[in-house]
């Protein structure tokens, strides 16, 4: 819509200057910067296709190759198998280099999902709370005082965070709670929530602000509390939004690697205990790619990795990106 | 005609400078963390005696520097650990060249626990249950009632691989053992922790005390020094590598013999590790070929 017609007012505005050869020749120059636009957009698109062809062109031996086969199959990597001994047996063992490589994955998604869901049960509450308190309670001047505070906590490297986790908070959480062990899941849980509390109040507090005005004049006008009408009218209307923040908060902790990696004693541990230390499937990839003998079954496994993160984090986008469109037509609707 | 002075005299710069890159010689070194930093004093040293040569040394780990040896992309590489006969045999497949095999110095691995810690020594058969999960508790072998954590290196290291298979006799670390990326993470994270042990080369650090170590239970425990490792009364010692396709030449050559000279040796000394023995020194420089083993041999002497 927006291209004809911005070629018809430069055609308008050129005629009074020069010659139809001129008009031509801004028609062309329209047209061949519309098209560069589109193909810029295509090139996104086809990196990321590209990455995922080739993500997946490396992981499938792991499901063709009998070579790949003799040493990890598809079963070995899921289901419980005789490792240890048996007076203390191991039924999932994480230990890819060695005589007898073991390629057990559950440690590693369940070290994932632990540390994902320490970050969202810390981040969730506290920056669901302060969208609500800057949305709906906070005076002009702390908003915008308080929100690009937040959002600048979005801008420190993960490297930095995963560093203060190591050095600082460890230590600090240690003694408060008399762990045992020093780099464990609430460790590295607690970094990346700090990590997932810009996105998550971002979204939030877009969502909450994008309740219409006359929501909250009929329910104050209606003898409700602000309170009231925050907590039971502008937070329900808003909450597709909410849920779409709290969704990409996930995908980002689940694929976030530096901190893990820094703050999480990466140990593959199958167990639900939070004050143990875990092994993320981000951080197995980062630590081992780097020395792992090329085309080796080894190599293969953590390009598999790579896909379940693709395939997660894909899977919790999408659903994301839905709550969101839902939210729009919800919204707009009752506009009406 | 100034003008044209000034662009003659510029194209005679740029074509003389393009001749100097082009001559330049070029010896590409990679691999072990572990060894990078030795690799580069000697690059260093060796360059400053012959002008005219670059050598680029890069780390990346043991596996990197092996891989691009197999690819072709480096000279030499450098391992912490022995390369794998799979490995040698696709550098033949890939090269067409026999690998040639260089210890070039000598490295001891120490067993760390905290100052803290009433234990001072260990048998190898302890370290390997204490690592291995069989021993979970101090008391057990002689310390406090308390729960041992273990630290361990990433799985990517030439020191997890040698540990693993020299100490643990490949059986697998427990898998409560956090692994950290690299020994001087190691050493502060059991400085931290006064129910930690760990392992890694034989650095110094605040915290932290070195075990002596038994071979067997009733063998004496030897502390990790310059003298037990060299005299291999330090059960935990290993040679450090560099591995070549074929026989060097050139340039290659000479920093190969180089290396195995006593001028060489000095340098692994200074930057902490242990040099090879004379007898090594003779017998693996023997292995660089042409003229080179006499030579060697007599400045060794």
């Amino acid at each position: 819509m927006g291209a004809p017609l911005l070629s018809a007012m430069s055609a308008n505005a050129s005629t009074l200057a020069t010659t139809s050869a001129g008009v031509a020749r801004r028609r062309a120059w329209d047209w061949g910067i519309e098209k560069f636009i589109y193909l810029s957009s295509l090139v996104a698109i086809a990196i990321i296709v590209l990455i995922f062809f080739f993500v997946g062109r490396e992981a499938l031996p792991v499901l063709t190759s009998p070579q790949v086969h003799e040493e990890v199959t598809l079963s070995t990597m899921f289901l419980p198998q005789n490792y240890g001994t048996p007076e203390a047996p191991l039924p999932y063992v994480w230990q890819p280099v060695g005589v007898h490589p073991k390629y057990s994955v559950m440690p590693l998604l369940l070290g994932s999902l632990k540390a994902t869901l320490i970050a969202m049960l810390f981040a969730t509450p506290l920056a669901l709370l302060a969208a609500i308190y800057t949305t709906e309670f906070a005076p002009r001047w702390i908003r915008e005082f308080i929100k690009p505070i937040i959002e600048m906590l979005a801008g420190i490297p993960s490297v930095v965070l995963g560093f203060f986790a190591l050095i600082v908070l460890a230590t600090v959480l240690q003694d408060l709670f008399d762990l045992e062990y020093r780099l464990n899941a609430i460790n590295a849980g607690i970094a990346l929530g700090l990590a997932v509390i810009p996105i998550v109040y971002t979204i939030c507090e877009d969502a909450l602000t994008a309740v219409p005005r006359s929501y909250r004049n009929a329910s104050l006008a209606l003898g409700a509390s602000p309170w009231q009408t925050a907590w039971k009218v502008v937070l329900p209307s808003a909450l597709p939004g909410v849920f779409a923040g709290i969704v990409l908060g996930f995908g980002r902790a689940i694929g976030e690697t530096m901190i893990v990696l820094m703050a999480s004693g990466n140990a593959a541990i199958t167990s639900w205990n939070f004050a143990e230390p875990v092994r993320t499937l981000s951080a197995s990839i980062a630590a081992e790619l780097g020395e792992v003998v090329f085309g080796s079954p080894h190599y293969h496994v953590l390009f598999l990795l790579g896909v379940m993160l693709f395939v997660i984090t894909f899977t919790v986008n999408w659903i994301g990106t839905i709550a969101v469109s839902r939210l729009r037509k919800r919204l707009a609707g009752a506009d009406r | 005609m100034r003008k044209r002075i000034a662009i003659l005299t510029i194209a005679a710069l740029v074509l003389s400078a393009s001749a100097l890159i082009a001559q330049q010689r070029n010896i590409t070194v990679k691999g072990s963390d572990t060894l990078v930093i030795l690799g580069q004093r000697w690059a260093e040293v060796f360059m400053s005696k012959n002008p005219g040569l670059s050598i680029q040394v890069t780390g990346g780990g043991s596996g990197t520097g092996i891989a691009a040896l197999i690819n072709g992309t480096t000279d030499i590489a450098e391992s912490s650990r022995p390369m794998k006969d799979s490995e040698k045999a696709s550098t033949k497949d890939k090269r067409g060249k026999d690998v040639l095999e260089l210890p070039v110095a000598v490295d001891g691995l120490a067993v760390y626990v905290n100052d803290a810690n009433p234990i001072n020594e260990l048998s190898l058969t302890q370290v390997k249950g204490i690592y291995t999960g069989a021993v979970k508790n101090w008391k057990d072998v002689g310390g406090r009632d308390e729960r041992i954590i273990l630290y361990s290196r990433e799985n990517n290291s030439g020191t997890y691989v040698y540990f693993k298979e020299h100490v643990l006799e490949n059986a697998d670390y427990y898998p409560t053992a956090q692994t950290l990326p690299g020994t001087a993470a190691v050493i502060n994270a059991v400085a931290k922790d006064t129910r930690g042990i760990g392992y890694g080369g034989i650095a110094y650090g605040k915290g932290i005390k070195h075990l002596r170590v038994k071979k067997d239970a009733n063998s004496p425990a030897v502390e990790p020094t310059m003298e037990n490792v060299l005299t291999a009364k330090y059960p935990i010692s290993r040679y450090l590598y560099w591995y070549l396709a074929g026989q060097p030449s050139g340039d290659t050559l000479k920093l190969c013999q180089w290396v195995m000279s006593a001028d060489g040796q000095a340098v692994v000394e200074k930057v902490g590790y242990y040099p090879l023995s004379n007898t090594d020194r003779t017998k693996f420089a023997a292995l660089v070929g042409g003229a080179a083993p006499a030579k060697a041999g007599k400045k060794g002497s």
